[in-house]
């Protein structure tokens, strides 16, 4: 634990990277603190690009009526990557992957990380950094383009594809991309 | 997944429950001797089928998925093996216009997030900001806010049991309960001058007080409203097709439910008493008197009887705020933060200029950020806001509760039928404003 602040009755704890999984598994299991209910997981970029990025849990302990906050601070400069809580708390799976789509941060050990709110073939980057202008960082007419290029045959992505066994019947150029890894989901 | 007998099982005088816990929808005939049998077929032999799986793909157009969401589905005759849920069709980036927005500019957006819940979510965000700002709301504002939050749980539900109804086949309650919503939007359309839409708070106060007259329109829906849930409760509760095609499906026990963090009618359903208007107050909701409806089997009839007590809880409430709405000013008086009256803003210079400074610049919050959590209908809805001192957030989160109940759904639908997997997504109640965002 790094700091502590109690502020408007909510507390908020920033913790070590490398500690957080271990802290919040012994909030979640300890007898006198069962924080067992995830309310929500985001990150906070600042607009000076100076300051760490923060990764926000948002904690409640449903027996004893508590709530806490806990942050991981990202130095700017250093790969956004934390510890997922995914094995603890089942509701962080999306939640995770909300936060890896709009601020890029990774969640190690998260089993599906893929984009959630925009698309597989999204390229602009993360639409909730600041440094994303908030039109988008193409224009209008490519951003359109981009997205009447898009092949509506492929529309699944190459997981739900093994469901029938429908690979040999999709277009040459749709398999070369799925072959290659690329989603097209 | 085992469910529990309850009465309405033996109400409906099935012959029991088959595996998945469902009544048994076996015909009875009276048999020679005059006794109530129920038939007895021979079993058709199944007919030899290819055991590949088969994919479907549910949405993002169909009238039964309430929205954009789609749902690739992998099938095993017509069992679901498998569900892979994609959202986001509607994602239009509310967060990031909010930092580009000041805080009273922010609350219409709030609006259009959980459509069916507007006045709720425009409390909900001005709870937040004032807790950001260090402001203290008047008492006539905080009952005025309660009446609003319930209000709007109201037409949430209301909605919810007609589209629920529609989706399993039911006609009639849907459009005995628009009818009610309709009275709650005519009422709020005489108090804010928008119905769906309704920007109904100020950081700071309310957009309007309420007109002369009001209450005892708010008394007439309060008086004849729970009479209508009733017939909708005669109609639905002991109504065989509508057991039949909601007791135990999608069941989730207790700490399943908390651990994916489900919440609202969801996670109550379950068993689990959390409602954050009795473990985290807000409003003083501490001082009404209200109950918490739990379920006990988590499947989606339960969800459908909290949800139905819970509109019931809401007139309670609802009376007991109308019986306590003291008189007094609705918006605080600091103009650093409230726009001055529209006369006064005309007619004095001071007013004038705090009227300036206002539409100009906006309020500015000290540095700091704060989580608010009410409960919507959907169940936890929190707004996280980061001030780094300007008059634009840094960050406006949103805490939405039916994506994270979305996000139970193929824990849920996995091993029932194709059919109930509309049930089941019915019942989650999900908005796809306040999913994408």
């Amino acid at each position: 634990m790094q700091r502590y602040d109690v502020v408007w009755g909510e507390t908020t704890i920033i913790v070590d990277n490398g500690r957080l999984h271990e802290i919040v598994q012994w909030l979640h299991d300890d007898e006198t603190q069962r924080y067992d209910y995830l309310s929500d997981v985001t990150a906070v970029e600042f607009r000076d690009f100076e300051r760490p990025m923060e990764v926000v849990w948002h904690l409640r302990s449903l027996p004893f009526r508590r709530f806490i906050r806990l942050k991981v601070l990202l130095p700017k400069g250093q790969p956004l990557e934390v510890p997922s809580v995914w094995d603890i708390y089942k509701g962080a799976d999306w939640l995770e992957r909300e936060c890896y789509d709009m601020f890029g941060i990774k969640f190690a050990g998260h089993p599906d990380l893929r984009r959630i709110l925009m698309w597989e073939q999204y390229k602009e980057g993360f639409p909730l950094r600041k440094d994303f202008p908030l039109r988008g960082r193409f224009s209008r007419s490519e951003q359109l383009r981009q997205i009447l290029s898009q092949n509506p045959e492929a529309k699944y992505s190459m997981d739900e594809l093994s469901i029938v066994e429908a690979f040999d019947e999709l277009p040459p150029d749709v398999q070369q991309r799925l072959g290659r890894g690329e989603r097209v989901g | 997944m085992a469910t529990k007998t309850r009465t309405v099982e033996v109400e409906l005088s099935t012959t029991g429950l088959d595996k998945q816990g469902r009544p048994q929808r076996v015909p009875l005939v009276t048999d020679s001797a005059g006794n109530v049998v129920p038939v007895t077929a021979v079993p058709a032999m199944e007919p030899e089928l290819e055991a590949d799986h088969m994919l479907i793909n549910i949405g993002p157009q169909h009238p039964a998925t309430h929205g954009v969401l789609r749902l690739v589905l992998e099938l095993d005759g017509e069992t679901v093996v498998r569900c892979i849920p994609h959202v986001g069709y509607l994602h239009c980036g509310f967060e990031k216009i909010g930092e580009y927005r000041q805080y009273n500019q922010i609350i219409p957006w709030t609006d259009r997030e959980d459509y069916l819940n507007s006045p709720g979510n425009n409390v909900a965000f001005a709870l937040g900001a004032e807790r950001l700002f260090g402001i203290e709301i008047t008492e006539r504002c905080k009952v005025l806010r309660v009446i609003a939050m319930e209000l709007s749980r109201i037409i949430s539900h209301c909605v919810w049991i007609g589209t629920t109804c529609i989706d399993i086949g039911a006609f009639t309650p849907f459009l005995w309960i628009f009818q009610q919503r309709e009275r709650v939007y005519t009422m709020l359309e005489s108090w804010i001058g928008a119905r769906l839409t309704t920007t109904l708070t100020r950081v700071g106060g309310m957009g309007a007080d309420i007109p002369d007259g009001w209450t005892d329109d708010l008394a007439n829906f309060v008086r004849t409203f729970p009479k209508v849930v009733n017939e909708v409760d005669a109609m639905l509760t002991k109504n065989g097709i509508w057991v039949g095609r909601t007791v135990g499906l999608g069941a989730m026990s207790p700490d399943e439910a908390v651990n994916y963090g489900l919440s609202g009618p969801m996670v109550r359903a379950s068993g689990v008493a959390y409602d954050v208007r009795k473990d985290f107050p807000y409003l003083d909701y501490e001082t009404y008197d209200f109950d918490v409806p739990v379920g006990s089997a988590g499947d989606v009839y339960d969800r459908y009887l909290v949800r139905m007590e819970e509109m019931r809880q809401s007139v309670r409430i609802l009376e007991q705020a109308l019986k306590r709405l003291p008189d007094g000013p609705v918006n605080v008086d600091d103009h650093r933060v409230i726009l001055p009256p529209k006369h006064k803003a005309t007619s004095d210079m001071e007013s004038m200029i705090h009227h300036f400074k206002q539409v100009m610049e906006g309020p500015r919050p000290p540095v700091g950020e704060a989580y608010v959590a009410v409960e919507s209908p959907k169940g936890e809805k929190g707004y996280y806001m980061v001030s780094d001192g300007t008059a634009k957030p840094v960050r406006w989160r949103i805490r939405p509760p039916s994506f994270v109940n979305l996000s139970a759904i193929p824990r849920m639908v996995e091993g029932h039928l194709l059919s109930d997997v509309i049930a089941i997504n019915a019942s989650i109640d999900i908005v796809m404003g306040e999913i994408d965002r």
